[in-house]
């Protein structure tokens, strides 16, 4: 990089932004030169999100200045922002649901074109990028990953001067992750600048020239990844070493606590994955982990453990020895499965609730919430207070709304309200999908602890690093199909990353069909 | 069934049809971009008010509808104002400007009670009007007749194929995402909301100059709840509402003939002026139970306020 002598692009100085009683951002500085990837660093809260919007006109600055390309700009909207060649894929997707692909990019696009030119337009950057999506789909019908592809290909479509990404990795297989950051790499060579936030510190030193690091809404400090270590990084943005998970290897198996025995079912959405044939057995005492890209069947497999799609037969489904395939979600409850959904908000937690009452709504039986009929609020409010202390939740108290909490935090609440339940059987989907590293080190040991103490742990997630972090035996979901189920120890990431395209030794049709996974 | 009986059963249909399309496409417009106007029957008072007075007073139908869509719209920038810069509650300021609209139409309208209008000539379109049994109740008929089908063409067209369609949707489906990809989304619904408005003022107008020549309090007799009703059940999509309007007016003509026509039935008359209201929801509802299709049309960000983030 030579960005002493490259234009410097966009130049942030002083920037402050004051929300009624919180100061999200304070006397930030930051400057990204044509063609430079700059990584924007910091834990959950620490002011990243706030600081883009600002950039991208979304909000605006409560005091400072952003100059962009020499030029002092108020960025008013980002319609704004789009015309000077500032483009954004957000963390929290900005995707219509019920518009199709091509009507979602579309509405981005500021030359209105044609929409069947456009799909052809979109199926070009998807096929060159290596991000696979049918324009024609609803977005409704997509997993978070295809979504988040709409939102790169979107971006892509704009040609734009400046890039954002927020957290861009967090659903890709480690080859699209690859061919992603072959793509950043090309943009930034054609001479496009790169802001690329992440808490995902290998990535950045892989990826990014230099870096800006945030914390507590303040710039924490510069440097160039490649001269740093994770170490250093990390003392940088959480102010302390990077936790570290114990794990031992499991102690011999447990008693059988769920039992997949040729789990088939068709999907309820029209778009959806059927699942074939699964067979999958997990133990007392053991963590099972499923990788794969979401839209291989990981909402369809979800649904048929968790309850909430129930199947025709009672058998495929068997939880602590009941076959439980026609049980709804609270009879299977009862049978001491507890469940964290992938989406906090709106099935994990009801964002308007407080976190007292979102507690009632699946701790109501396992923690005595409610007697004869009556909510106990007090008892509600101290099971809430327990969770919330044990978990570490930064919140405003047992009181505080669901959709106040930082993503992290939130998860750290629900899977505490889960594990507070001591169930025999946890059912996790990507636990820390969006969280920074201190929090999803602390999930992870918990959910390593909940295992210790004689629970079977499921857990479906798209991050490799996180279930070869944590789990003991682990298979691959792909096409709603599973491959075989591998102690950690007899496989590796490679193989895994190979097995998601789903290609595994005896699979159907393996070595030849056209995938979509590593596409 | 005689075909002079048929055919005259089939013009009163699609007359009593006619405002319920109008406005219905209005407000659905008005939904599609999240707005819930409740304010329909204030607003079709209001249209009619105005449009019997401009009518009266200059002798110009045309410069009456004029009028009406006007008086709409301005009865509808209330309800804009107090929900979409007010960020009120929608469902209340809904309420508050139909009883508002109501009262007010009732209070203007004082001086026109019993005075009657010259009855507006039907246009009949050349050699169509002539297709036996279908003809004269089709394509003998007022000017507002025709636009309401021009409208459901333009409306179908709007959502499904144009630009400005497509942002309207978005708009509806997540206020948020369009504000963040940078779409005026507090501009938008306020030309959803006074199309609305404009609508239910024709339709208004409608009524007062065309339909039943004449001003009286209360005359649009519940046809903006009917209209607001017919949006929901038939899930967002222009046809539907079509075929529920028409539904809903041709009961009610053929009720009306039976009433009408001394037949000895065994039915108490109430539970036939009850028909057209649960015949439309019965078939609309059994029309449209698809839940897919109902995800897909229905505007998830309906009624709730947006702010849009400073």
């Amino acid at each position: 990089m030579t960005e002493a002598s490259a234009a410097v692009r966009l130049r942030l100085q002083g920037i402050r932004k004051v929300y009624p009683g919180v100061v999200a951002n304070d006397d930030i500085d930051l400057s990204v030169s044509a063609g430079e990837i700059h990584a924007v660093l910091g834990e959950n809260g620490a002011g990243k999100s706030t600081l883009m919007k600002m950039i991208y006109g979304v909000s605006r600055p409560s005091a400072g200045e952003i100059h962009w390309e020499g030029r002092r700009v108020d960025i008013a909207s980002p319609a704004q922002a789009r015309a000077l060649g500032i483009g954004m894929v957000f963390q929290h997707f900005s995707l219509f649901e019920t518009l199709t692909v091509t009507e979602n990019v579309a509405l981005a696009l500021p030359d209105k074109p044609a929409l069947d030119e456009l799909a052809s337009r979109i199926e070009a950057v998807s096929a060159r990028y290596g991000l696979p999506v049918d324009p024609r789909r609803h977005v409704h019908a997509l997993s978070v990953g295809e979504r988040q592809r709409v939102e790169i290909i979107r971006c892509l479509l704009q040609d734009p001067k400046l890039l954002i990404m927020d957290e861009p990795t967090s659903v890709l297989t480690p080859p699209a992750v690859r061919k992603l950051f072959d793509t950043l790499r090309q943009l930034a060579a054609e001479g496009c600048s790169i802001l690329y936030i992440s808490h995902k510190l290998d990535e950045i030193q892989a990826l990014c020239h230099t870096a800006t690091v945030l914390r507590g809404g303040r710039v924490s400090g510069h440097c160039r990844p490649a001269e740093e270590t994770p170490q250093s990084m990390a003392r940088l943005m959480i102010g302390g070493e990077l936790p570290v998970c114990e794990h031992s290897p499991a102690d011999g198996r447990g008693e059988l606590r769920l039992r997949l025995a040729g789990l088939s079912h068709a999907s309820a959405d029209p778009f959806g994955t059927d699942l074939r044939d699964i067979h999958l057995d997990v133990h007392a005492g053991e963590i099972v982990g499923i990788a794969g890209v979401s839209g291989n069947g990981q909402q369809e497999l979800l649904q048929a453990i968790s309850g909430e799609e129930t199947i025709a037969e009672k058998f495929p489904v068997q939880i602590c020895g009941v076959e439980a395939g026609r049980l709804n979600a609270a009879r299977r409850r009862r049978l001491g499965l507890c469940f964290v959904p992938e989406e906090r908000l709106g099935r994990g937690a009801v964002p308007s609730m407080s976190l007292a009452d979102n507690a009632v709504l699946t701790a109501a039986r396992n923690a005595a919430l409610v007697r004869g009929g009556f909510l106990a609020y007090t008892r509600a409010r101290r099971f809430a207070s327990e969770c919330i202390e044990r978990f570490n939740v930064r919140c405003g108290g047992p009181q505080a709304v669901a959709r106040s909490l930082s993503g992290g935090n939130l998860q750290k609440f629900i899977i505490g309200r889960e594990i507070l339940q001591t169930p025999r059987l946890l059912v996790c989907a990507q636990p820390t999908w969006g969280v920074d590293v201190g929090a999803a080190a602390f999930i992870r040991q918990a959910i390593i602890d909940l295992r210790n103490r004689g629970c079977a742990v499921l857990v479906i997630s798209e991050e490799l690093d996180e279930l070869f972090e944590i789990c003991d035996r682990i298979a691959v979901l792909a096409k709603g199909r599973l491959s075989p189920v591998r102690p950690i120890g007899e496989t590796s990431i490679e193989d895994i990353g190979v097995w998601m395209s789903g290609m595994w030794p005896g699979a159907e049709g393996s070595g030849g069909e056209d995938d979509r996974a590593a596409a | 069934m005689d075909a002079a009986l048929f055919s005259s059963i089939l013009f009163a249909t699609v007359v009593a049809g006619t405002p319920l399309i109008i406005v219905a496409l209005g407000l659905l417009v008005s939904e599609r971009a999240g707005v819930l106007n409740l304010g329909a029957e204030g607003m079709m008072a209001m249209g009619a008010v105005a449009a019997f007075a401009v009518t009266h007073s200059t002798g110009n139908p045309w410069l009456g509808v004029l009028a009406g869509l006007t008086a709409g719209m301005g009865t509808a920038l209330i309800h804009g104002v107090l929900c979409l810069s007010l960020q009120a509650n929608q469902v209340a300021a809904g309420l508050a400007v139909a009883i508002f609209g109501v009262g007010l139409s009732a209070f203007v309208g004082k001086p026109f009670e019993s005075v009657a209008l010259p009855a507006v000539p039907p246009i009949r379109i050349p050699f169509i009007a002539d297709i036996p049994l279908i003809g004269e109740a089709l394509y003998n008929q007022q000017a507002l007749v025709y636009f309401s089908w021009a409208l459901f063409w333009a409306v179908l067209w709007f959502l499904a194929r144009s630009r400005a369609g497509l942002v309207l949707r978005a708009v509806g489906e997540a206020p948020a995402s369009a504000h963040a990809i940078g779409y005026p989304v507090i501009l938008i619904r306020y030309l959803a909301v006074l199309f609305g408005g404009a609508m239910a003022g024709i339709g208004g107008a409608f009524l007062s100059v065309f339909y039943t020549p004449m001003w009286m309090e209360g005359m649009v007799a519940g046809r903006g709840w009917i209209a607001l009703a017919l949006v929901v059940f038939a899930t967002w999509r222009p046809l539907r509402v079509m075929v529920g309007a028409y539904l809903f007016g041709g009961v009610m003509i053929t009720q009306l003939f039976i009433q009408g026509s001394g037949l000895q039935i065994d039915f108490p008359a109430q539970f036939l002026s009850s028909l057209p209201y649960w015949a439309t929801i019965v078939v609309l509802v059994l029309i449209s139970r698809n839940p897919n299709a109902i995800r897909l049309n229905s505007p998830a960000s309906l009624g709730k306020p947006f702010r849009p983030e400073q």
